[in-house]
């Protein structure tokens, strides 16, 4: 046993010089090593790439395209190119959007709450955080095909069939996991002893939860809200079958322009990109100028506002 | 000097209200994971509108149901499944005409698409949180690029997809070459001239990279400094202590993103629709207009009636089921692997 | 105030580090001696463990981290820029205040290092070796390809010194490596040194002065005063001796009060 340990060191043992200390650049560790750095070095650059030149591209093709007009006018009938606006579209993101946030966020801050704060764990608290984890990864045109099947198939909404409100429900669906999600973890930061502290001093759970654990995470709540309504706001896929488009400013008197078919940012784009007319063509990317423009905006918001709770 | 106060029992039904309601919106959401994949089966199996279900409504299924081989009296109308049964999936034709309808194109374009743009985003997507990682570059620096990559994933995909349009012809002067040179590959056999399956899977790539990026960065994050040390401290090399280290120990979280980064891909679909050609013709070659279930539907969704409704409805169905079980194996696979190290 | 020493193999020569704008430890002069035990002891925040990490260039890896003066191993400056830290911490292995195993088998654990170095030998006979060495073997030998992370934390941390000595360093350095251990497992590791100092260089960072005492024949104090200029504690070489002069004859009045327990 004794002569077959020493054999074994003897075997690796470097003589106690500190020459070999030196660098050797040529060593195949080094070279290896050179080579793997070199090389994700250059899938970094490629992946920071795309983004450069995307944002680059539609600043550039759709700051161009950015006249006063965009906001206050319609677009143009194919083939003509007057007007060259897209007021409708603008109002219906925002009227879609905000709808969707109305119906996501009281629905997703409330599932959060119940999370983290009623039901920790439990088959029921488990069996709905699965069902976050599933409805996060429903591909978002199946959530425009779901809405279509219930809502506007079916004319529920006062016997209209595509929709504002539609377009509204199927977003509301994307954004819903999300908001949860990240109300969920925002509540499980907040430090224990908060809890405690408050159910201590013999404030009920509604008191403990609304005056003093939701307020402490209303930082990252926010910051998930923002981030959430900002992807909405870039969805098409939920609503060209719900929301369809119209090149008509919103029609006021049918339910205040919620019960008719809304042009929308989003569907704009898909539907003037790929046609064969100039102005059209122009006005998607105006639209993609400015929906990139309100996203970036809505990301350093997301940031700023997570600082709060940094500090 | 205290009088015990009784809290009015006002306090105590708020209470209790608020953590009812809490429970009811939370199971809001399993409520809506049910529903999709209720209404979308029901929509697959039978034609008509979810509204005949009601028991009272004119054309209410049920009686139909009653008298189960009376179709014509009662008017219940099939849908895809009892039509075409599991033959859809394996039936390449899609003829509106004939109204004869099978998924196979678009299934082996969603599949295909999204194994090529993993192919290449799990490489660039790890090797990027690598470089995030490690220490080439001071550290507000990798922040920056960390925002700009998780900026990447922020960009609607509709926009990516105008984008592509817009370059497509410099792609396709990428493409010729490999058609010129590999042409005798089954892969690059039709000639590259205009919307095709290879543009749609690299602008899959640019949307699955953040995450992967993300999801990688963080797991390797999370391991703990002291096996890096442990690696460093016998003398392995940077890339030693990376390949048989951090990157076997934050495996699971890696493996996971890729899941979802997959889940994403089969699902995803603006930037798809408007690039991949939607051609309902089923082609081996990359550089031939092709179509995945998500752009079939948001392409032919709009037009179709009858029973081709029900057919969307059915590769709805069968794009769902990919993408459940993609996401279910993401899940279970992030908890089996992941490290027990504290 | 030091001793002489004649066949040092390590020798800090003037040497300062600062992290960033905190000086954590300056003007060290000391002499490791060949084929020894030398404890380092002192308060927390004294920059012992940062001149332990000063000697297989561990600092590295922190970005703030700046030195000035030399630390020479046989005589060569490992601080030169011409030299591979990747090679020097192959000649001078580290053993961690936490156990650090990988995530890997007990097996791979120990043939981890002589593999990267490309041993060719019979590894099974060096795993069986380095774990016998570090008295770990009895207990491991029946489950070599169960996860190191099965084992307690005794037996993880005699795991990674059987880790350190199977890629044959000239020096162990070790950080604390008892701290994390129960009295028993504790007992077990200072054995384990004991053993290995026949072949080995040893350098221990302790909190524990009976542990000095029992494995050191070497003992640096060190020492930290407030540091003009900046926040913090700065840290300084205050009385380096054999260890029985340290502890039964110490020549500074702190070294005095500390061995005694009146502060630290």
């Amino acid at each position: 046993m004794t002569s077959n340990m020493t054999n074994a060191m003897a075997s690796i043992r470097h003589p106690p010089t500190a020459s070999g200390l030196n660098y050797n650049p040529c060593a195949p560790r080094n070279l290896w090593n050179r080579a793997m750095n070199l090389l994700v070095a250059l899938f970094a650059l490629m992946a920071v790439l795309p983004l450069v030149v995307v944002i680059g591209y539609v600043l550039y093709k759709g700051g161009g395209a950015i006249t006063p007009a965009v906001f206050t006018e319609l677009p143009p009938a194919p083939g003509l190119s007057e007007p060259m606006g897209m007021g409708n579209a603008i109002i219906g993101t925002a009227m879609v959007t905000g709808g969707a946030a109305l119906v996501a966020v009281p629905v997703g801050v409330g599932g959060g709450i119940y999370l983290a704060e009623v039901a920790r764990k439990g088959s029921f608290a488990q069996s709905i955080r699965f069902g976050v984890n599933v409805l996060a990864g429903v591909p978002s045109i199946i959530c425009g095909l779901f809405i279509y099947a219930l809502v506007v198939n079916t004319r529920v909404l006062w016997g209209e069939s595509f929709s504002a409100m539609a377009g509204s429900l199927a977003l509301a669906v994307l954004m819903l996991p999300t908001i949860v999600k990240t109300t969920d973890e925002g509540l499980k930061l907040v430090p224990q002893e908060l809890r405690m502290g408050s159910l201590g001093i013999g404030a009920s759970r509604f008191v403990t939860i609304t005056r003093v654990v939701a307020p402490a995470a209303v930082s990252p709540i926010a910051t998930g809200v923002v981030l959430a309504i900002a992807r909405a706001a870039g969805e098409t896929a939920p609503l060209i079958f719900t929301a369809l488009f119209s090149p008509f400013w919103p029609d006021w008197s049918s339910g205040g322009g919620l019960l008719a078919p809304t042009a929308t940012m989003s569907v704009q784009i898909y539907n003037f990109g790929i046609m064969p007319f100039e102005p059209q063509v122009q006005l998607a990317w105006a639209a993609s100028f400015i929906l990139v423009v309100m996203i970036l905006a809505a990301n350093l918001l997301a940031r700023w506002l997570a600082r709060f709770s940094a500090s | 000097m205290f009088t015990h106060k009784k809290p009015p029992w006002t306090e105590k039904l708020v209470d209790r209200a608020f953590i009812h309601m809490t429970s009811v919106l939370a199971s809001v959401v399993s409520l809506t994971v049910l529903g999709i994949f209720f209404t979308v089966g029901f929509q697959a199996v039978f034609q008509g509108d979810v509204s005949s279900l009601l028991p009272w409504h004119q054309d209410s299924i049920w009686q139909g149901i009653a008298a189960w081989n009376d179709e014509e009296t009662f008017g219940v109308r099939w849908g895809a499944v009892p039509h075409f049964g599991l033959g859809f999936l394996a039936n390449s034709s899609w003829n509106p005409v004939r109204n004869d309808y099978g998924a196979l194109t678009p299934i082996y374009g969603t599949l295909m698409t999204s194994a090529l743009a993993l192919l290449l985003a799990v490489p660039l997507g790890v090797g990027t949180a690598v470089f995030l990682t490690e220490d080439f570059l001071p550290q507000k620096l990798r922040a920056v690029i960390g925002f700009i990559v998780e900026l990447l994933a922020a960009i609607p995909s509709v926009v990516l997809g105008l984008w592509a349009v817009a370059m497509l012809n410099r792609f396709l002067a990428v493409f010729t070459p490999l058609y010129a040179h590999l042409g005798w590959l089954p892969f690059f056999s039709t000639e590259p001239g205009g919307p095709n399956l290879a543009m749609a899977s690299l602008i899959l790539v640019v949307m699955l990279l953040p995450i992967i990026t993300a999801v990688s960065r963080d797991s390797l994050n999370q391991v703990p400094m002291e096996l890096r040390q442990g690696a460093y401290a016998v003398g392995a090399t940077r890339w030693t202590s990376i390949f048989q280290v951090l990157i076997p120990a934050a495996i699971s979280g890696i493996v996971g993103g890729a899941m979802l980064a997959l889940g994403r891909a089969l699902g995803e679909t603006m930037a798809v629709t408007m690039i991949i050609g939607n051609s309902t013709n089923l082609s081996t070659s990359w550089f031939s207009p092709s179509s995945t279930i998500a752009s079939l539907l948001a392409n032919q969704f709009g037009e179709a009636d009858d029973i081709q409704v029900s057919a969307l409805y059915y590769a709805a169905l069968v794009l769902m089921i990919l993408t459940f079980l993609v996401n279910v194996c993401a899940q279970v696979i992030v908890k089996r692997l992941a490290l027990k190290y504290d | 105030m030091t001793p002489s020493i004649a066949d040092a193999i390590i020798s800090c020569d003037n040497v300062t580090v600062n992290y960033g704008a905190f000086a954590a430890v300056r003007n060290v002069f000391l002499d490791i001696p060949r084929h020894k035990v030398t404890a380092f002891i002192g308060p927390s925040g004294c920059g012992k463990s940062t001149v332990l990490r000063c000697f297989n260039r561990m600092n590295d890896l922190i970005e703030s981290f700046s030195m000035k003066g030399k630390v020479l191993f046989n005589g060569k400056d490992l601080y030169d820029p011409r030299v591979d830290p990747v090679e020097v911490r192959r000649r001078i292995g580290m053993v961690f205040q936490k156990p650090n195993p990988f995530p890997k088998t007990i097996y791979e654990n120990i043939a981890f290092g002589a593999r990267i170095h490309g041993f060719r030998g019979d590894m099974d006979e060096l795993v069986e070796t380095s774990l016998r060495r570090a008295a770990v073997w009895d207990e491991c030998k029946d489950k070599l390809q169960e996860s190191g992370l099965s084992l307690s934390g005794g037996q993880q941390q005699r795991l990674c010194i059987a880790r350190a000595i199977a890629v044959e360093p000239e020096v162990i350095l070790m950080d604390e490596p008892c701290s994390a251990l129960d009295p028993i497992s504790t007992l077990k590791v200072e054995e384990t040194l004991h053993a290995l100092k026949k072949n080995f260089t040893i350098v221990i960072v302790t909190h524990n002065m009976q542990q000095a005492v029992r494995v050191s024949d070497m003992t640096a104090f060190y020492n930290a005063v407030d540091a003009e200029g900046s926040d913090g504690m700065m840290g300084y070489l205050a009385e380096y001796n054999e260890t029985k002069e340290i502890f039964n004859n110490p020549k500074s009045e702190d070294t005095k009060e500390y061995v005694t327990g009146r502060f630290g």
